[in-house]
């Protein structure tokens, strides 16, 4: 494969990258979320082992495996399991209504286009596309993390976050080096876990999953009395 | 460097053999034993340090200054002392049903991680590993932040997972585009995240890239500092956790977020030869030292109360690391250092006046000094010394920031003797009536351990009475180090 055919791929799962995070902002079924994050972590695992190949860098299959199995397969798994034992199948209606959000998405979109400008002068990689997707990415997790209200989607709103995090690296700088790798990627389940741990005791304790039920204990600690 | 390894492994190996551990008795004497082992390792550790003035070890994996050799020896004495007073506060709230002893056993192991996590941050020389394990000391204490399993304690653990979550995700962001630049200087490897190296072709790296990712490590760490307006999740944790955890929240992992923010700043102003990271911080410390001052007068918890004075400290601190000159950075070496002493010593003393009270409520703790005058006199000694009260530690650091703010940014110093009046105010305000007036029936003897308390209003006494000769010239030392990226930068543009 020639240089310039790698570099088009990358750019073409960048383009893919970005329509994972609108869609994941567009759905509103639980499972179509999940679905679409999953299809993310597998984007991610592509676009890993297309550049580890076309740089000859054999730590990154390491990544790229790293990504198959932890974001395209374990993670959904878990969220999976989480939706189906706590029947939270039926969502959410967002605090925006679906086309206000998207409106939203495409300004932070065009924001990081615009942020990501001074990059562009000086990068020696043709990547600078890929790091304004990147960014954008990182933006429409946080905007998925704002507009819901259920803490399953927050949650997959932050992994969608590291998913955009990971591509930056991969794309843009062609990965870290492989401990920073394998360190955050650790961090990564062991947040996770401890993510699906919380859900089973927010959910015993105050019998909803939603976050203003939660944060409600905290506002009124100030009140009452 | 055998010591090194040895205090890096003393918190990890006592926190795995903590997790087998039921016998909540032997349990708190492990803690205690190997709090007091890291803390011995940890100054053989800085005395061999001191004597070359930097070293690599492990091939380059760690590296050792006088600026993190400091704050390591920092972190074990506080850690150490923290399991002292954690044994008979933790036993009480077993016997008062808080807790289990599985509970307990997660506590000790996961408090132990904690220090593990901060350790290697302080000492490792990669900026991606110490993104690492500063995530990995957050979520060790998010799980202590929900030891109790109380509805509000669930809530607040989740607001800091997130929260934290996020804005450590920005600063992972930070690294990325520092790597995106430093990878096309130094070779794509982990050289190319090595601080030493970084620092060492500072000039070299992409000043608007280095700008760019400025904003994101400042935005992402500043969350972790406390910094307003990213600073929701700080009061609701210190509340909400076991009061041992809050007093290593405020007193430890604060300092790690700033270090972290300090190292990339130093990064920052030798590629950009300008002021601006610096401006930023200051812009940051500002306008925190001012809402955390307001706020502190709402809270009707007392540990809120003191997390909200955590914020204007670390406030603070930020502001003067931004400043920038060698006085303002020697002077916030020593801010976070007897910051971290008196942090620590007051939460200690909270946490056994909330035991003997049975509540945390301001409106509800009274007449301490007549209900055990020990409790009573170590609040007020260590609000006396947050304060700022001259002779402790804090008021020198205090005046020294206040000397460099003069000096660099004369029309700063309005705002800052605004906002330390206010928060001032505040705290006594609270403590007032709190220590002093009648003891009401409601009030429980506890067992109470003083001495860490003690010991660490003493300390912040004696940096405040005469700053020993050698302590000094380690603050001297780090402060260069520190400026030094500044003024090279400043000098060649």
């Amino acid at each position: 494969m020639s240089a310039a055919l790698v570099q088009q791929l990358v750019d073409g799962f960048a383009a893919l990258m970005l329509l994972t995070s609108f869609a994941l902002l567009a759905q509103h079924r639980m499972l179509s979320v999940l679905h679409w994050f999953a299809g993310q972590g597998l984007l991610l695992a592509a676009t890993a082992a297309i550049v580890a190949y076309g740089t000859d860098n054999e730590e990154l299959y390491i990544s790229a495996l790293m990504a198959l199995l932890l974001k395209g397969m374990l993670l959904p798994w878990l969220l999976r399991r989480v939706i189906r034992q706590l029947h939270v199948h039926r969502e959410v209606e967002p605090l925006m209504n679906g086309s206000l959000t998207m409106l939203v998405a495409l300004g932070v979109t065009l924001f990081s286009f615009h942020i990501i400008q001074p990059i562009e002068k000086t990068s020696l990689l043709m990547t600078r596309d890929s790091m304004a997707i990147a960014t954008a990415c990182v933006l429409l997790g946080m905007l998925m993390m704002i507009t819901r209200k259920k803490a399953i989607t927050q949650v997959i709103g932050f992994l969608a976050v590291e998913n955009a995090l990971f591509f930056a690296a991969i794309g843009a700088t062609n990965g870290m080096p492989l401990v920073v790798e394998i360190g955050i990627a650790f961090d990564v389940l062991i947040a996770a876990l401890i993510f699906g741990l919380f859900f089973f005791q927010i959910r015993t304790t105050f019998d909803s999953l939603e976050v203003d039920t939660m944060n409600a204990h905290l506002i009124h600690k100030d009140d009452d009395e | 460097m055998n010591l090194f390894l040895a205090t890096l492994l003393s918190p990890l190996l006592g926190g795995l053999l903590l997790a087998l551990i039921n016998n909540p008795r032997l349990a708190a004497r492990l803690n205690v034993v190997t709090g007091i082992s890291t803390f011995i390792f940890s100054v053989l550790l800085a005395l061999e340090v001191l004597g070359v003035k930097s070293v690599d070890a492990m091939d380059g994996w760690f590296h050792l200054d006088a600026y993190n050799v400091f704050l390591v020896v920092l972190t074990a004495f506080v850690g150490m002392t923290t399991t002292i007073f954690s044994g008979p506060y933790m036993r009480h709230e077993l016997e008062n049903g808080r807790v289990d002893v599985m509970r307990l056993r997660l506590y000790h192991s996961m408090f132990q991680l904690f220090q593990f996590g901060m350790l290697l941050g302080f000492t490792t020389n990669n900026i991606g590993v110490l993104w690492v394990s500063l995530e990995l000391a957050t979520l060790a204490t998010v799980l202590l932040v929900s030891l109790y399993r109380t509805p509000a304690s669930i809530a607040a653990a989740w607001k800091y997972f997130i929260l934290c979550g996020m804005g450590i995700a920005l600063a992972l962001f930070g690294t990325v585009l520092v790597f995106f630049t430093s990878s096309a200087v130094l070779g794509h490897g982990n050289e190319a995240l090595n601080w030493t190296a970084l620092y060492a072709h500072a000039a070299q790296l992409d000043p608007a890239v280095m700008s760019i990712a400025f904003c994101f490590l400042m935005v992402g760490y500043g969350t972790k500092v406390g910094l307003a307006p990213m600073h929701a999740w700080l009061p609701d944790a210190h509340g909400e956790g076991p009061t041992p955890v809050s007093a290593v929240l405020s007193g430890l992992l604060l300092n790690l977020a700033l270090y972290a923010l300090v190292r990339c700043k130093m990064l920052v102003d030798g590629s950009t030869g300008t002021e601006m990271a610096g401006h930023i911080m200051m812009g940051f410390g500002l306008l925190s030292l001012a809402v955390s001052a307001l706020s502190l007068h709402k809270q009707r918890d007392i540990k809120r109360m003191f997390s909200f004075s955590s914020i204007e400290h670390m406030a603070l601190m930020t502001f003067a690391f931004g400043i920038g000159t060698s006085l303002a950075t020697f002077a916030a070496l020593l801010h976070m250092t007897v910051h971290s002493l008196v942090k620590s010593a007051i939460f200690f003393t909270v946490g056994h006046a909330a035991q003997a009270m049975g509540t945390q409520k301001v409106a509800e703790i009274r007449g301490l000094i007549r209900h055990h005058p020990g409790i009573g006199w170590g609040l007020l000694v260590g609000v006396a010394a947050i304060a700022g009260f001259p002779p402790f530690g804090v008021f020198t650091s205090e005046f020294l920031i206040f000397t460099a703010a003069l000096e660099s940014y004369p029309w700063t110093t309005v705002p800052l003797l605004l906002g330390l009046l206010v928060a001032m105010a505040g705290l006594f305000r609270f403590v007032q009536p709190m220590v002093y007036g009648e003891t009401p029936d409601y009030a429980k003897h506890v067992h109470v351990n003083m001495t860490p308390v003690y010991i660490h209003l003493s300390l912040a006494l004696l940096l405040g009475l005469a700053i020993p000769g050698f302590l000094a010239d380690w603050y001297h030392q780090a402060a260069t180090l520190i400026t030094m990226a500044a003024t090279a930068a400043g000098g060649g543009a």
